[in-house]
């Protein structure tokens, strides 16, 4: 049953993501897009990462998706129809494409060093996680207990990254402002 | 589950492929960022798999650090676009050459 389910939301994945590149209208892809996160979200619910799917949802299906929908809408950017793959530098980069494809799965699963074939294991019962490293389990409780211990540094960090993007949308968004 | 690693990985490496290819085929400014977002979601998904398949948390953090980083991303690209087109009334990369001119 979840095998089927996996190879549903994969296809859903890969196809709204080719829709999303495809399509030449931005908010049709943004629709995509969206398409693409929430099932990207399944795809973590089948890994049982139960937090970071609803994180996936609120953070990149809801906040990140309705921003680039306002933006599209704001700036009035749809693509006027303009047919790629005519153009020589469009076929190169669908070559460049499908050559990193090539290298990213021969790299994965053909050459010397390929993925060795492994099995689901159970998840551990500790969310404090006791031990060498801290055990994948599916409560967030772990998630406080890491951030707050073994990446307490990185986790200030962002929160700084965070205080700094907001302060360069403003300014940023500000000077054009007075230079009108 | 017996849906192995190497099917998520596989799954992870079309969908940074596709959004790779849009990066470069698009002219969209927007579209070229969302497909950064596709990019940087496909190395989620491996970090993920790679977690729950090797038992650890680390993945699984490391990928609330990424989706952290894109929302600031965002932010600001977004911000930058906008400005790029009160100065320049467009936001296609190939009317944006005014460094070949």
């Amino acid at each position: 049953m979840l095998d089927i389910l996996f190879y549903i939301f994969a296809a859903i994945t890969l196809i709204s993501g080719l829709m999303m590149v495809l399509s030449p209208n931005a908010v049709t892809g943004a629709i995509c897009m969206i398409v693409c996160f929430i099932n990207t979200a399944a795809l973590f619910v089948l890994l049982e990462a139960f937090f970071l799917a609803i994180l996936q949802i609120l953070v990149y299906a809801g906040a990140v998706m309705v921003i680039f929908i306002f933006i599209i809408m704001l700036l009035d950017a749809d693509e006027d129809s303009h047919s790629y793959l005519r153009d020589k530098m469009s076929v190169a980069g669908t070559i460049v494409g499908f050559a990193l494809l090539v290298v990213l799965i021969f790299s994965a699963f053909v050459s010397s060093g390929a993925l060795p074939e492994t099995a689901l294991q159970a998840v551990a019962e500790n969310p404090s996680g006791e031990g060498q490293g801290i055990p994948f389990t599916t409560s967030a409780k772990s998630f406080g207990y890491s951030l707050f211990t073994k990446y307490m540094l990185p986790f200030q960090v962002t929160g700084f990254l965070l205080l700094a993007s907001m302060i360069g949308v403003i300014v940023v968004s500000k000077r054009q402002e007075e230079a009108k | 589950m017996t849906v192995g690693l190497n099917a998520f990985i596989l799954v992870a490496a079309l969908l940074f492929a596709i959004g790779m290819v849009g990066v470069i085929l698009r002219k969209n400014t927007l579209v070229i960022y969302m497909s950064l977002e596709l990019m940087l979601n496909a190395i989620n998904l491996a970090l993920v798999a790679f977690s729950r398949y090797n038992n650890t948390m680390d993945g699984n953090l490391f990928v609330f650090f990424i989706i952290t980083v894109a929302a600031a991303e965002v932010a600001v690209g977004l911000a930058i676009v906008v400005a790029l087109y009160r100065r320049r009334q467009t936001v296609m990369v190939d009317q944006l050459n005014a460094l070949s001119r």
